[in-house]
């Protein structure tokens, strides 16, 4: 009877141990979090180009991630990106006349949107359109007109 | 030329037929899924031989894996001057591949040996057939339990594996090597994702159990009942769980992660 009770126990202990370590993998390793998975609102844009720009970006302000970008969809009437972007619920404060900019963290690392805040006094708020909006820096593009200029230059 | 065509066919066939018997097999273990839940006690005696009795292998391995990750991730990413990103590193490669696939095979070493080398001899030594006798169903009565305890321990061993070793990786970048703390454990938080990456490893590994846990029985039942045959059968077993542990490692990772 007792080397019974201690098969269990060690089970149980055992049982626990392996959901701790998941636990552990989902809170520590993943940072899932429960609360802001289901709460917020979502915005969208568009923009003329957003470089290399993916779902599940971070959205930041003032260098803080408040969302994420959760959809990347096209437009065939004006040939426009638009980003659907979720918004967690405690930054319900964006002004209407906020600008969206797509920016690159380090010179070649992942893209985000960062959202400057505006001056109007009317908040955004679930299902708008951020109006403004600026696209993504493409490098080929940057290259192409310094060398542009620089060709302007030297020709005068 | 024609014998061995001959050979050539009746090695097919044999496959095929052995293939068959042993998905007759897997159908009666489920289907006694209803008498062992009326005896948890057999499935707890179980749990403890293919789970418990597997800790310290698992632990220990998962660990120095996690270690040895650690030390190698930190000198290819320090040449790039990415040492921070080494969490994130250890993480992905522990929670997506190492973790399930590495403790499948400690799995199949420990745990799906006994059970071959277990049931085989039990076979052999016509206990199977007593129970039958007794109008016990063997498969009901014994594999069942041991399977259902195979399919639940192997996700925890994993997990834990995996807990483990990001704990090692951890220890050897973060406590030897100088990799910032903040930044290891806020890299890999911002980039393992719980959908993506966990639950999948957690699919994964139950894939696994489900697979090697199956052939180890398998082998066990259908064994011939000599001492060569449990012998021979034991060999196979680890032989062919690792295999298909490898094989569906890369199947289940271009369907989850390939895309």
């Amino acid at each position: 009877m007792a080397r019974i009770r201690l098969t269990e126990i060690l089970v149980g202990a055992f049982m626990v141990l392996g959901f701790v370590a998941l636990f552990f993998l989902a809170m520590r390793v993943s940072n899932l979090s429960l609360a802001s998975a289901e709460n917020g609102y979502s915005l969208s844009a568009r923009f003329d180009n957003i470089g290399s720009l993916r779902v599940r970006a971070p959205v930041s302000m003032a260098g803080v991630r408040i969302g994420r970008v959760t959809q990347i969809g096209f437009d065939q009437e004006t040939y426009q990106a638009v980003v659907t972007m979720h918004i967690d619920a405690q930054y319900d404060q964006i002004p209407s006349d906020t600008f969206a900019n797509i920016f690159t963290a380090g010179l070649l690392g992942e893209q985000y949107i960062g959202l400057d805040p505006g001056g109007s006094p009317d908040m955004l708020s679930a299902g708008d359109r951020i109006e403004f909006t600026q696209s993504a820096l493409v490098l080929e593009q940057m290259i192409g007109q310094f060398l542009l200029s620089k060709a302007e230059e030297g020709g005068e | 030329m024609l014998d061995s065509l001959a050979g050539l066919g009746r090695g097919g066939l044999a496959a095929l037929a052995s293939l068959g018997r042993a998905h007759l097999l897997l159908w009666g273990i489920i289907g006694g899924l209803p008498s062992m839940l009326l005896r948890p006690r057999l499935l707890i005696a179980q749990i403890y031989n293919l789970g418990v009795l597997s800790l310290l292998i698992i632990v220990v391995s998962g660990l120095f894996v996690g270690m040895v990750l650690g030390l190698q991730g930190h000198y290819v990413l320090s040449q790039f001057g990415a040492a921070e990103s080494l969490g994130v590193m250890v993480a992905a490669s522990l929670v997506r591949e190492l973790g399930p696939v590495v403790s499948a095979l400690l799995f199949a070493g420990r745990a799906g040996s006994a059970l071959t080398a277990e049931i085989g001899l039990m076979k052999a030594t016509e206990q199977l057939s007593g129970l039958e006798m007794m109008a016990v169903d063997p498969v009901k009565r014994v594999l069942t339990p041991r399977f259902f305890a195979g399919l639940l321990s192997m996700p925890l061993l994993a997990a834990l594996f995996s807990a483990v070793g990001v704990i090692g990786g951890w220890f050897v970048g973060a406590g030897l090597l100088g990799v910032d703390d903040g930044a290891f454990w806020g890299q890999m938080q911002s980039k393992i994702d719980f959908h993506e990456d966990v639950l999948n490893g957690v699919i994964k590994s139950l894939i696994f159990g489900l697979v090697v846990t199956w052939i180890a029985l398998f082998e066990g039942y259908d064994t011939s009942p000599t001492s060569t045959g449990v012998s021979r059968a034991t060999t196979r077993t680890v032989v062919h769980a690792a295999l298909a542990v490898l094989g569906l490692d890369f199947i289940l990772t271009a369907l989850m992660f390939g895309g």
